[in-house]
């Protein structure tokens, strides 16, 4: 069993969970995921580790409640456990030392994931600039932490409520026209978003990674459920990934693949609030 | 003078109804009675020679323990078996024993063999149902020892150690041991409540099971030796699924065998919503390949409410890797059978979920390397069928995440890790494998014999140091 040791409510459907599991926290890297399993009858979701603490052998997670697991592990109250939870999966993201300026971008609950990575460029002393991008000012996460350690951080969002309306790829796009030159670019978020920040950095030429988070059993590259169509070729998001060069990924094929099993979602979850 | 039946044939098996199974996931196979499992007994003539023995993998006492159920003595039949097989309740079901003893039966050559397997399985549903003692452990030597992996290669691995007073460990990278028994084979097939069973009579002999641990991930051969471990046993199976390469693999509504599976074995997908894995309800599925993983699959998909499910093979029936009793079960329960066919695309709607897929008619030309008829496409030949979903069960490779995260361990070319034939020793002091991580995807009880073989290579190994 794995304990609930802090929860916390980023925004009306973000919560953070700091999960107590010495061994995932002793190997994680950012980059890499875990699964989980709330209990018997659970499925095993994949969620991207928010931050890691070996020496307190405490695992991060921050999930948006968007089906029955994801709902009900919101539900879930300091103290409680949790049934299972493996990791760390998936290969660490590597950071090419030649780089000197990186823009990190995130959308919506993906700006969970680019902080740790934010937070690793910065302390190899890569010069970071970090565009988050939200529905409305209500959504906005983790703005003071990205800021922390962000040479510049823009929020932008999409009713400009916090006064900068716009998507993150127009916030993206208006600071390489003003002369900043980026050698990478790491986006995470929506496919959608990962999809246009991958179609502006190609014409600009400018190295972009994304991550994904398809749907998955095992984490262990053996239901290849994860399968994903990258440069032409299948590899397999668990064992592969879940890093992968934007330029080459097959955004159109990944979120048709993203709904095989939403009706049977959409059954799962107002099952789970009608009981509840 | 024990009595003897000269009846030419097995005595029958009771199975459920194929109309009713189809539709349920409950044992197919109900297993002898007291009565049934003695006529089949009387049948073994109890050859000096044993030909039987040298068809088993783990070398069970074939003659001896028939003989003793013969005279109704069960449990000590039980025991004979355990000597030297660690898992008879699932042997007894799942291996293939008309390529290996009942091959190699006298009876079998002037009518059918005698049911060794089914013997098998009924003197350790016995003995199970009658709680038998677990099996005695040497005193503990204070020696310790880890396996990678708890399918069949490490559980044998993990109880023949345990028996000579190992302290072992498994660690276990799903939620729950049992590896293929539990997350491959069907319910239908195999009960994983007798798996589970099994699995608590090694945790009675010592044996500890540590699960949701990804080794090579969460803890390295290096980190398992510094945690005292003198000698380490990888039986990881044969975990990434083969696809085919060919167009439309990535619409929705493909699977490879492992998840089609796992979605539904271990996960309990067939319960949804009562489970929360979802499983889709096809409606025509073609299941691509002719192992017992495809049996498994076609099965399920008729299970799941299919109407028509097909296997579809590019050889002929006579070249088909299942076992006999599957395609039969499979047949009475429905399945559809094409042979001498390949996939050339699977084809799918505008919004990406399959739709049907195209097939080209094969004949049999010269054998090739494994001997058997090379299937040769025929021009012209191609047709398409009507589907909503396809199951790709064309073999697994070795997983590879503990080649990667151990630099020295030597693999084949095709990711196998390279083990020695007797010992299983890897190119690593003190580390061995075996099962499928070192064959590709075999048997179960193939697996359990390379853990054997393992085990006694490996306690040999930590007196020898």
């Amino acid at each position: 069993m794995y304990k609930i040791l802090k929860k916390q409510t980023l925004s009306e459907q973000v919560k953070l969970m700091v999960i107590d599991a010495p061994l995932v926290a002793r190997k994680a890297q950012p980059g890499q995921f875990i699964i989980l399993r709330i209990n018997e009858q659970g499925e095993r979701i994949p969620l991207t580790i928010a931050d890691y603490d070996a020496n307190a052998g405490t695992v991060t997670i921050i999930f948006q409640e968007v089906g029955k697991t994801t709902i009900h592990l919101g539900t879930l109250s300091e103290g409680d456990s949790l049934l299972d939870f493996v990791g760390p999966l998936g290969k660490p993201s590597h950071f090419d030392s030649s780089v000197k300026k990186a823009a990190v971008i995130g959308g919506g609950l993906g700006t969970a994931i680019a902080f740790p990575q934010a937070k690793k460029l910065h302390s190899l002393g890569v010069d970071v600039t970090s565009i988050t991008g939200f529905r409305n000012k209500d959504l906005i996460l983790l703005e003071k932490e990205i800021g922390a350690v962000s040479d510049k951080l823009i929020v932008m969002t999409d009713d400009g409520s916090n006064g900068h309306k716009g998507f993150v790829t127009d916030a993206l796009k208006s600071e390489i026209e003003a002369g900043e030159k980026f050698d990478l670019v790491i986006a995470i978020g929506p496919l959608i978003m990962m999809k246009f920040v991958s179609k502006l950095t190609k014409e600009y030429g400018i190295k972009t990674i994304i991550s994904m988070n398809p749907i998955m059993i095992d984490g262990t590259g053996m239901c290849g459920g994860c399968r994903v169509t990258v440069g032409g070729k299948t590899l397999f998001a668990c064992v592969d990934g879940p890093d992968f060069d934007g330029h080459e990924v097959d955004f159109d094929e990944a979120m048709r693949r993203q709904n095989m099993y939403k009706s049977q979602q959409e059954d799962s979850c107002n099952l789970f609030k009608e009981v509840e | 003078m024990a009595k003897r039946n000269m009846d030419p044939k097995k005595t029958a098996m009771p199975e459920q109804d194929a109309k009713q199974r189809a539709c349920n996931f409950s044992e197919v196979a109900l297993g002898y009675t007291e009565e049934m499992a003695k006529n089949e007994a009387e049948r073994c003539l109890q050859c000096k020679n044993k030909p039987c023995v040298a068809g088993c993998p783990v070398n069970v006492q074939i003659p001896e323990f028939i003989a003793l159920a013969a005279q109704g003595q069960y449990m000590e039949a039980y025991d004979k078996i355990r000597e030297t097989n660690g898992l008879p309740a699932i042997c007894g079901r799942v291996c293939p024993q008309e390529t290996q003893c009942e091959q190699l039966c006298v009876r079998g050559i002037k009518g059918e063999p005698v049911g060794i397997g089914r013997l098998e399985r009924f003197v350790a549903d016995y003995a199970i149902a009658h709680e038998a003692p677990p099996t005695e452990c040497k005193p503990a030597t204070g020696k310790k020892a880890a396996i990678i992996g708890s399918g069949p290669a490490g559980l044998t691995c993990a109880a023949d150690l345990a028996k000579m007073g190992v302290d072992v460990t498994i660690f276990e990278a799903f939620h729950m041991p049992g590896g293929v028994l539990v997350y491959g084979i069907p319910e239908f097939r195999l009960p994983k409540s007798l798996v589970q069973k099994e699995i608590d009579a090694l945790k009675c002999m010592g044996v500890k099971i540590e699960t949701n641990m990804v080794m090579g991930r969460v803890l390295t051969i290096d980190d398992l030796k510094e945690m005292g471990f003198e000698t380490i046993f990888i039986g990881t199976g044969a975990g990434l699924p083969k696809f085919m390469n060919i167009p439309g693999e990535n619409l929705n509504g493909v699977y490879s065998a492992n998840e089609f599976l796992t979605r539904i074995n271990l996960m309990k997908g067939y319960k949804f919503p009562e489970y929360d894995t979802p499983v889709v309800r096809h409606k025509k599925v073609a299941v691509i390949g002719g192992g017992n993983v495809a049996m498994d699959a076609a099965r399920c998909a008729k299970r799941l409410g299919a109407e028509d499910v097909y296997v579809v093979y590019r050889r002929s029936e006579a070249e088909m890797p299942a076992r006999n009793e599957e395609i039969h079960h499979a047949k009475e329960e429905g399945v559809i059978f094409q042979f001498l066919v390949n996939p050339t695309d699977i084809l799918g709607t505008d919004d990406g979920y399959v739709r049907g897929m195209r097939l080209q008619k094969m004949e049999l030309g010269e054998p090739d390397s494994s001997g058997r008829r090379r299937p040769v496409p025929i021009e012209g030949s191609e047709y398409e069928i009507e589907l909503d979903a396809v199951v790709v069960a064309i073999g697994q490779s070795p997983n590879p995440l503990m080649r990667e995260a151990t630099p020295g361990l030597k693999t084949q070319s095709w990711g196998g890790i390279i083990a020695d034939d007797d010992t299983c020793a890897t190119s690593i002091e003190g580390v061995y494998a075996g099962g499928d991580a070192v064959s590709g995807a075999a048997t179960v009880i193939l697996a359990m014999g390379a853990g054997k073989d393992a085990a006694k290579a490996m306690y040999d190994y930590m007196y020898s140091k």
